[in-house]
């Protein structure tokens, strides 16, 4: 099995993104292209985001396990109100400054839940939001 | 469509990627909304955008787009450009809205990358 672990600090614009695009490279390497290569970029890329922007800073870790690429994001908080709202396409809570650098569309978790073949969200007020995510390799989403 | 053509249509200026203009490119998207070019875009495609900053050049990587053109005749920084060079992306800039822009394009052949759910929604659901 190969793991890695990324840390993802809040507000951290200048890195954003940097997790997300090693992981892409390292997948690349092991030899992962096409259509599943791209949704676990783009999930990836999204749910770093998020960790940017809405949380208080948290980890980005992949696990290639077997048949499936397990992409699983922990942050310290704040927590979602309302999953609901967030899984919604078009909500968003993202401020200005995030919004002016091209986000706050309200569609990065439903966009991720349509790229990942497994998606699990679990979030607790004032403790933390944890995201799983699994793609099926060959012949998953979309392949 | 070549990008030398674009650059003709559109008469932009190539900030980088000089070598690379007889790439073809089949489709373009035109937003400055990350998320939708994310959601949106399934295939390599040229990105018409008004934002100027890294995410872009992320969002390209994560997409494996080839072409960027920035409109209202925006320059990003030296380290932008820099990096952008460093991932063989052409980019480019055009003294137009993205409105006018996208219309020539549109006007020349190009035509709008297919929304990635239309096609796969049915097959993944
Ligand atoms: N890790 C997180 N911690 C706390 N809140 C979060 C977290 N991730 C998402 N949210 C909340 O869920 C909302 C929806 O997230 P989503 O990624 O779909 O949209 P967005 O980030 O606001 O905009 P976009 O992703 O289109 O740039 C966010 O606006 C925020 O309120
Ligand atoms: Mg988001």
């Amino acid at each position: 099995m190969i793991a890695e672990s990324f840390s993802v600090e809040k507000g951290d614009y200048l890195r954003a993104g940097e997790a997300s695009t090693k992981m892409k490279n390292m997948l690349k390497k092991l030899g992962i292209g096409g259509s599943v290569l791209r949704r676990i970029s783009v999930a990836a890329y999204e749910v770093e985001m998020n960790l940017v922007i809405h949380s208080f800073g948290g980890t980005l870790s992949i696990n290639v396990d077997g048949d499936y690429i397990w992409l699983i994001s922990e942050d310290i908080g704040p927590g979602i109100p309302n999953i609901e709202n967030a899984m919604r396409e078009g909500y968003s809570t993202a401020d200005e400054v995030a919004q002016g650098m091209g986000f706050g569309a309200g569609m990065g978790i439903p966009n991720m839940k349509r790229n990942a073949d497994i998606f699990n969200i679990e979030s607790e007020l004032n403790k933390g939001t944890k995201i799983s995510m699994g793609f099926l390799l060959g012949g998953g989403n979309g392949e | 469509m070549t990008i030398e053509k674009i650059v003709s249509i559109l008469d932009a200026r190539v900030l980088c990627g000089e070598d690379k203009l007889s790439l073809v490119v089949k489709s373009a998207c035109c937003s400055d909304l990350m998320s939708d070019v994310l959601a949106f875009v399934n295939e390599k495609t040229l990105l018409l955008t008004g934002l100027t900053n890294m995410h872009v050049l992320r969002t390209a990587e994560i997409l494996d787009l080839k072409c960027i053109i920035f409109a209202r005749g925006k320059v990003p920084s030296d380290e932008i450009i820099e990096r952008a060079k460093q991932m063989n992306l052409v980019v480019l800039t055009a003294n137009k809205t993205m409105f006018t822009c996208a219309g020539l394009l549109y006007e020349g052949g190009l035509r709008g990358a297919a929304m990635t759910w239309d096609e796969e929604k049915e097959e993944v659901k």
